[in-house]
Formats: C-alpha cells, sequence, structure tokens
C-alpha cells in the first residue's frame, strides 16, 4: 500500500498560472471548494513572461473596433479552422474580462483621457492590446494571485500531478507529489480543470521554462480525452539567439510594434519582400506608412514586420537559410533607428519597452537604444491542446475540463500575439463557471486505491533502475534534439517519420533512466517523470503533424508547402486505443451560423 | 574567460549541510544559473534549484553568489572573478529545504495578512474608472516587483533579529504603499502597519533597495512614505495640529 495524504475539493485546478488562477477565482465565487496545484511556487508561472498585452475590442484608442473586428482577426489568424463558437465567445468577452483585472487592482498603461491604453500588435486590424509597458503578464498574474488569495481556495504550492486518476468514464481526481519531500498526495474531486500551460520543453530551442512539459496535454491523453490540432505548434519569430544560454528567450513582438524592424546581413528591410496574398490589402508597401501607423496613424497600414508570427518566422528562416544571417545564425532586430524620426528616441524605447531593454543590456550587453539586436525563431507556443466544449471547456471525459494553452480550439492553426492572455482569463472564467456547476450536480466520485498504488509505484521506479545508467536530462537532451530537427518549423514526411522511430527508442531510453538520492526535492527525479508527457505530447505532435499533408498556420511541410482548401474542414484529433497506441482521426469542423460567417465576410 | 571554473555549492538540508566544489566548463555569456544546470545535469542530478524563467521575471532563482543576494540567471559569470572557486549558496534569511532551496512560505502567509486592494465606486456609468497616466505610474514601480524576496533575504529586521513575527518586511512593505497609493484604493491599513506589519522596525538602512534586481527604490519611494502616511494618519490630534500649522 502506498503512503500519502488525502485533500478533498470539489474542484481541483491543476496549474496556477493566468487560466487556473481566473478558474479557481471563478469557482470560488460560485462556493464550491477549490483546491489548485502549482507546479512552482504561487506567481511564478509562465504568464509572468507574456509581454505584450492582453487583446481586447475595447475601443478605447480606435473606435472602429469591435468585438466582430476581433472575432474575425481572430479566425483568419487561425486559418479558419479554429472553434468558431470559441472564438466568438473570446472576442465578446475579452473586455469585460480585461475591465474586471482594473477591478481587482490591475493598473495598465493609459490614454489621454484616461483610459486603458491599447497597443498594436501583429494580425490585430486595430490597437487592441491592454498592457503595462511589457510586463503585462506579471501585472495580469499578480493582480489574479492578490486578488484569488482572499477567495478561500486552498493553494499547494511546488506540487506535481502524476496521472489523474478515474471513476469508471468520469474523472475523479489526481495523484501527485509535493517536491519539498517527495511524499505523495491524493486528490479526490468531481471536477477537475486542466490550466497546465504548453509544450516548449519537447523543443531545443524555447521560450518557454522547465513547467512547459505538457503536462495538461498528456494527463487528458491518458485518461482518456481527445487531443486536438496538435500539429500546430507556434514558432515565434523572435527569440534572442546569443549568448548560448539564453538561446529562445522571448523578445516580445512590441518590439515591432513600437516600430523595430527586421533586417538580413545586406541590411534589407527583407519582410516586404513577401506578403501574402491574404494581407496584402492591410499591409503598407513602404516603409513611411508602416512606421506612422507604429506611431498611432490610424489611416497607415502596418509594417510587414506585424503579419503573423508563422509567416514572420518562416521569412527570418529563409534569410538565415539563404547565407543571409546575423552572425549567431540569426538576424536583426532593429528598434534603435527610430532615433532617425522621433526626438527622444532612447528614452521613449526604454519606457516602452524596459524589460527587453534590461533583458539585452545585462544578458547580451546589447544597448536596444543604440544597435540592433540578433533574434531568431522559437518555440513558443502550442495550439493545439485537449479537445473541449467551446461553452463549458469540458473534454470528452465527464468532469474533467482544460482552459488556456493546455485546451484547443480558440487559435486554430495560428494565434494572434494577445490574443493568450485574453484567452486565459476568458475560459479560465468559464472552466471555474461551468466545472463548479458540474460539481454542485454530482456525487462524489470513489477513489480507485488500486489505481492509485500503481500510480505510486511506477512514481518510484527510477529510483529502483541502477543510478548508474543514462540520467532523465541526458534523455530529455536527445528527446528535445530530435523534436528540433525533424518536427520543427519545415517538416517533411521523411523526417517525421525518423522522428517517430527516434521517439520509439527514446521511449525505452526514458524507462531505462536511473535517478540517485533521496524523494525531497530531487530534480532529477523530477526530471524523469516529466519525460512521459513530454514522449507523449511529442508523439501526438509528430503523428498530427504527418496526418495533416498541407502547410498551414504554424504547421510547414515542404512536402505540401501550399494551403490544401479540402484540409480546411477538419481538425485533426488523436486518441488512446484499447492496445495503448494512439489513434489519429479527422474531425469535420461543424458549419459555421450564418451570422458569424457574414461577420466575416464584412470585416475580412 | 578560463575554460572551466569551480562552483562551490552549498549541499544540505534543514539538519545541516556544507560546500562542496564542482568544476565544469564555463564559456562567454553564461550566468551563475547555467552552471549550475550544467553541473546538476552532468555531476549531480539531485542537486536543488528554483528557476522558470530564466530571464529576471519571475524571481524564482534568488541566492547568495559570492556572499551577494543575486538572482542566478541574470549574473554573469563576466562579473565574478573565475580564478577563485564562486560560492553559491541558498538565502540565508530563510529555512533551508534543501540545497540551494529555501522555504518562503512565510512570505505568502504574511501577504495574505495585508488588507487586499479596496477600490472607489466606478467613475463612469460603464463601470469603468479614468486615472491619469502620472498617477499609475507612480504605483507601477512597485507592481514591477517579481517577489524574489532579496530584499527580505538582506534585512537585518528578518536575516539577524529574526523579526518573522512582528515585521512583514520591506517586500510587503512595498506591497501595501503600492495598495495604499493606488489611485482607486480606499482601504485604510495605516493602524495594521504600525501594529502587526511593523513598519517601525525599519531604519532605513536602505540595503533593501541597493539589491532590487527590479531597482525599485523600496526605501526612498515606498517605505518612507509609508512611514509619514502612518505618522499622519494614526498620531495624536496636537502633534496633526502642529503638522498643520509647520506646514503653513
Ligand atoms: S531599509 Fe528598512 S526594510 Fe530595507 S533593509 Fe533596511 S531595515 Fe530592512
Ligand atoms: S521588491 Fe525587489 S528585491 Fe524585493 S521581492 Fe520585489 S523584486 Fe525582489
Ligand atoms: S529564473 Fe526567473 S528570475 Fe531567475
Amino acid at each position: 500500500m502506498a503512503e500519502y495524504e488525502t485533500h478533498e475539493y470539489e474542484v481541483l485546478v491543476i496549474g496556477a498560472g493566468g487560466a487556473g488562477l481566473r478558474a479557481a477565482i471563478e469557482a470560488a465565487a460560485a462556493g464550491v471548494s477549490v483546491g489548485l496545484i502549482c507546479k512552482s511556487l504561487l506567481g511564478k508561472a509562465h504568464t509572468v513572461m507574456a509581454e505584450g498585452g492582453i487583446a481586447a475590442a475595447l475601443s478605447n484608442v480606435d473606435d472602429r473596433d469591435n468585438w466582430k473586428v476581433h472575432f474575425t482577426d481572430t479566425m483568419r489568424g487561425g486559418q479558419y479552422v479554429n472553434n468558431w463558437r470559441m472564438a466568438e465567445l473570446h472576442a465578446k468577452e475579452a473586455p469585460d474580462r480585461v475591465r474586471e483585472l482594473e477591478a481587482w487592482g490591475a493598473l495598465f498603461d493609459r490614454t489621454d483621457d484616461g483610459r486603458i491604453l491599447q497597443r498594436n500588435f501583429g494580425g490585430h486590424r486595430y490597437p487592441r492590446l491592454a498592457h503595462v509597458g511589457d510586463r503585462t503578464g506579471l501585472e495580469m498574474i499578480r493582480t489574479l494571485q492578490d486578488h484569488g488569495i482572499h477567495k478561500g481556495m486552498a493553494v499547494h504550492m511546488e506540487c506535481t500531478v502524476v496521472t489523474l486518476l478515474k471513476d469508471g468514464p468520469r474523472v475523479a481526481g489526481a495523484f501527485a507529489y509535493e517536491r519539498e519531500r517527495g511524499r505523495f498526495k491524493v486528490f479526490r474531486a468531481k471536477a477537475v480543470i486542466l490550466a497546465t500551460g504548453g509544450v516548449g520543453r519537447a523543443f531545443k530551442i524555447t521560450s518557454n521554462s522547465w513547467e512547459g512539459t505538457g503536462d495538461g496535454h498528456s494527463l487528458a491523453y491518458h485518461a482518456g480525452a481527445e487531443l486536438m490540432d496538435m500539429e500546430f505548434v507556434q514558432f515565434h519569430p523572435t527569440g534572442m539567439v546569443w549568448p548560448p544560454s539564453v538561446r529562445g528567450l522571448l523578445v516580445t513582438e512590441a518590439v515591432r510594434g513600437e516600430g523595430g524592424v527586421l533586417k538580413n546581413s545586406t541590411g534589407r528591410r527583407f519582410m516586404f519582400d513577401d506578403i501574402p496574398d491574404l494581407y496584402r490589402a492591410q499591409t503598407a508597401d513602404n516603409e513611411d506608412e508602416g512606421f506612422r501607423y507604429t506611431q498611432g496613424d490610424t489611416n497607415a497600414r502596418r509594417p510587414p514586420e506585424l503579419l503573423t508570427r508563422d509567416h514572420v518566422a518562416r521569412c527570418i528562416m529563409r534569410e538565415v537559410k539563404a547565407g543571409r544571417g546575423s552572425p549567431h545564425g540569426g538576424v536583426f532586430l532593429d528598434i534603435s533607428w527610430i532615433k532617425a524620426r522621433l526626438p527622444n528616441a532612447e528614452e521613449h524605447i526604454r519606457k516602452k519597452l524596459p524589460s527587453m531593454y534590461h533583458q539585452f543590456k545585462q544578458l547580451a550587453d546589447i544597448d536596444i537604444t543604440k544597435e540592433p539586436m540578433e533574434i531568431g525563431p522559437t518555440t513558443h507556443y502550442i495550439m493545439g491542446g485537449v479537445r473541449v466544449d467551446g461553452e463549458s471547456q469540458m473534454s470528452t471525459v465527464p468532469g474533467l475540463f482544460a482552459a488556456g494553452e493546455c485546451a484547443a480550439g480558440i487559435n486554430g492553426a495560428n494565434r494572434l500575439g494577445g490574443n493568450s492572455l485574453s484567452d486565459l482569463l476568458v475560459f479560465g472564467k468559464r472552466a471555474g463557471e461551468y466545472s463548479a456547476k458540474f460539481a454542485r450536480e454530482q456525487k462524489p466520485p470513489a477513489i480507485d486505491a488500486r489505481q492509485v498504488d500503481d500510480a505510486a509505484k511506477r512514481a518510484v521506479e527510477p529510483f529502483e533502475r541502477s543510478a548508474g545508467n543514462e540520467g532523465p536530462f541526458q534523455v530529455q537532451f536527445a528527446l528535445q534534439e530530435l523534436m528540433q530537427d525533424l518536427v520543427g518549423i519545415v517538416r517533411s514526411e521523411a523526417e517525421m517519420r525518423r522522428a517517430l522511430a527516434g521517439l520509439e527508442a527514446l521511449k525505452q531510453r526514458a524507462d531505462r533512466a536511473g535517478v540517485a538520492g533521496h524523494r525531497e526535492f530531487n530534480t532529477g527525479w523530477h526530471a524523469a517523470l516529466d519525460l512521459r508527457h513530454l514522449l507523449t505530447v511529442s508523439e501526438a505532435i509528430t503523428r498530427s503533424a504527418l496526418e495533416r499533408k498541407e502547410s498551414r498556420g504554424g504547421h510547414f511541410r515542404e512536402d505540401y508547402p501550399d494551403k490544401d482548401p479540402a484540409a480546411g474542414t477538419f481538425n485533426i484529433v488523436v486518441r488512446k486505443n484499447r492496445d495503448g497506441g494512439m489513434d489519429v482521426v479527422r474531425t469535420p469542423i461543424p458549419p459555421m451560423p450564418a451570422a458569424l460567417k457574414a461577420i466575416i465576410d464584412e470585416y475580412k | 574567460m578560463p575554460t572551466t571554473a569551480t562552483f562551490r555549492i552549498w549541499r544540505g538540508n534543514a539538519q545541516g549541510g556544507k560546500f562542496e566544489d564542482y568544476a565544469t566548463p564555463v564559456s562567454e555569456g553564461m550566468v551563475v544559473l547555467d552552471a549550475v544546470h550544467q553541473i546538476q545535469a552532468d555531476q549531480a542530478n539531485d542537486l536543488a534549484v528554483r528557476w522558470n524563467c530564466k530571464a529576471g521575471k519571475c524571481g524564482s532563482c534568488s541566492a547568495e553568489v559570492n556572499g551577494q543576494p543575486r538572482l542566478m540567471c541574470m549574473t554573469r559569470l563576466n562579473q565574478l572573478n573565475l580564478d577563485e572557486p564562486v560560492t553559491v549558496e541558498p538565502m540565508r534569511a530563510f529555512p533551508s529545504i534543501k540545497d540551494l532551496v529555501t522555504d518562503v512560505s512565510w512570505n505568502f502567509r504574511v501577504k495574505k495578512g495585508i488588507r487586499p486592494f479596496k477600490p472607489r465606486p466606478p467613475d463612469a456609468p460603464d463601470g469603468t474608472w479614468r486615472m491619469q497616466q502620472a498617477d499609475v505610474e507612480r504605483v507601477q514601480e512597485f507592481r514591477k516587483c517579481i517577489e524574489c524576496f532579496l530584499c527580505q533575504d538582506v534585512c537585518h529586521v528578518l536575516r539577524d533579529h529574526k523579526q518573522f513575527d512582528g515585521f512583514v518586511g520591506p517586500r510587503f512593505l512595498t506591497y501595501a504603499a503600492a495598495l495604499e497609493m493606488h489611485p482607486l484604493d480606499e482601504e485604510r491599513r495605516a493602524r495594521e502597519l504600525k501594529t502587526t506589519h511593523g513598519i517601525g522596525y525599519c531604519n532605513i538602512t536602505k540595503c533593501c533597495t541597493k539589491v532590487c534586481p527590479e531597482s525599485i527604490t523600496i526605501t526612498d519611494n515606498a517605505i518612507i512614505p509609508l512611514k509619514e502616511r502612518v505618522v499622519d494618519e494614526l498620531y495624536d490630534p496636537t502633534v496633526k495640529l502642529l503638522r498643520f500649522f509647520r506646514r503653513k
């Protein structure tokens, strides 16, 4: 019999970034008991890294904006394979969610008449992002955290869920360990919300922290839920490339929003060279117009640097491959050039982009007010995730909900910058609300002691293997290398077949990886347990990407470089079959109601 | 820069521990956290260390490097003398958990004890407020805080005098200042600041300000104005009257 302590809640939230916190606040407000599990300390989640802002059609800066335009922008950005109902709800509800943050103490930058200021961002037609300099994510998570701790939720910090528990078809809770002592915890809950964020750690170059190992994706999958759109991974065009230790670290899109331009080694602004037809009408065709747009001229069209992330990332790759890259394998991003146009440009840059200034100065000895940055694409975000009902965020497993990055639907094939923070708020709230409703209607589930024993036994296995074996970090590095090389920005059938074979071999290496020491705060052990999640999501990404024989959004295949209209009618779904293998199925996208279609026709 | 350097890392737990030396390859651009990770991956899988962002934004990787309270992810090796071993030890003001990880849970309890934000009624019929940029900027400085707790680590009231029961520390005085100076907030915290939060313990040594990685001017901008506010709101009417006349 395994030893563990038991906790009981009506709603259990796994993950305490923006989505998890917002969900927990909502569920607590609905009057049910709430447990909140965070993998790190409270307030350290990856949401703090979000820089640009929260997209919401408040129309404080440009009164032509409204939810319909935001909806249309989101669908266009997602290349029309989004869950249109989620895109609609998101666009409609985001403004209220932002105003609510202000009521809870968030302090956004202001317009001259004292309202919330909004800035331009890639793929958004009008200035739409509520922001605080370039540390909006910190403001958001701190606001939610400081509000949430007074709402009666029980917080379990530095606690990692290893597996979900089930009672027949429904979810019954979770089996976890706490990092400090390595002790096991069993959570019994009527409803469970996954809000675990992304999978960036499956790739070598990533902006994600150690936490981004696809836990929620994998927990849901192994509990019988479906994952959707896993082929759509977002490679953010601007990550740091030097020094090596910070390779992948995000450079906010706001740099381009404030007038930053991309140049190759010949000094050419190469983004003007390839503007997709879908965006031609809205994109500036000369440098002057582009600059005016970034300075708030509502009659100007946006510069090509602000095209969607997938496109900009591929243009950068093209320049690098053609030998026109920067010394460390990226291209140049220059904001200092605005000196030529603005008085006080240096101060303006420091004020608008304080943490970028700080980051480059401290980590790369670069003063961005004086010289260009070197940047290149970095794995940033996964559009795919747990397949959920658009209204309630419930997965195909009764009682199991998902919100934020680990849920699929809102973003389709590509996410617009700024839509992530608003997604966390809108669907975090919905998941909290509907999970509380679900929980109130249910009897407590039963915990199956056998499932718990199995989970406990599996969890300590790495200690029973010889510590002389290969360590878990080496397996993790090999996996990251493999995914980066074979399932990265540019994909092909042959490479992905090799990736599948490689993943099979890595599974066996993971099963042999041993760790030394004790269970107290043992990072090697934690890494060993995360491997299962990383392997699961890597396989899901690869199999889904093989199945999508076209290029769309974040998914680019050199053997199928064009978009195939026929492939725009389905999403790819993976689920676990009876034998433990992974099934891949094409699932038709339900037809869009005429009213939404009309909106897209009007605003596209 | 040499090609290898030695890191003298504290290994142990609440029961005790000792420094151990690890030699590891170093290269240009590396930070202390990189070296610690390298050691963890190659030589000491079970070495406990907290980190998340590697960009000075989450405040997880606080430690004492050559005796200085620092974020390991923002401490470049080229700022250190690598001819000598670099000592890396946990924050000493907090109880040890293991290796570089300390028990900072006290901070989370303290925060809960501070009265939360309470806004005035909305300014506009649509439920929104109007605030000027200049007014929010003052508070935005405090809201940059990444809760690394380095200021708590260095404050002598906590570190040396262990006043964990009577003093909330510079981090939470800054937090209280952010609330008190928030343009919309209407809550009153002066009495508690004086009593349970122990603002009087602070004797303005400014050690906290010096170590803050976010360059928040903790003492001058947060604590001193807060002390004045407490005096203004709490002291007996005669003092108030005196001040009133003095101001005239
Ligand atoms: S100024 Fe006050 S709070 Fe800061 S370190 Fe000194 S005594 Fe502590
Ligand atoms: S005030 Fe500065 S030193 Fe103190 S916790 Fe915040 S960021 Fe860290
Ligand atoms: S890892 Fe986030 S501050 Fe160092």
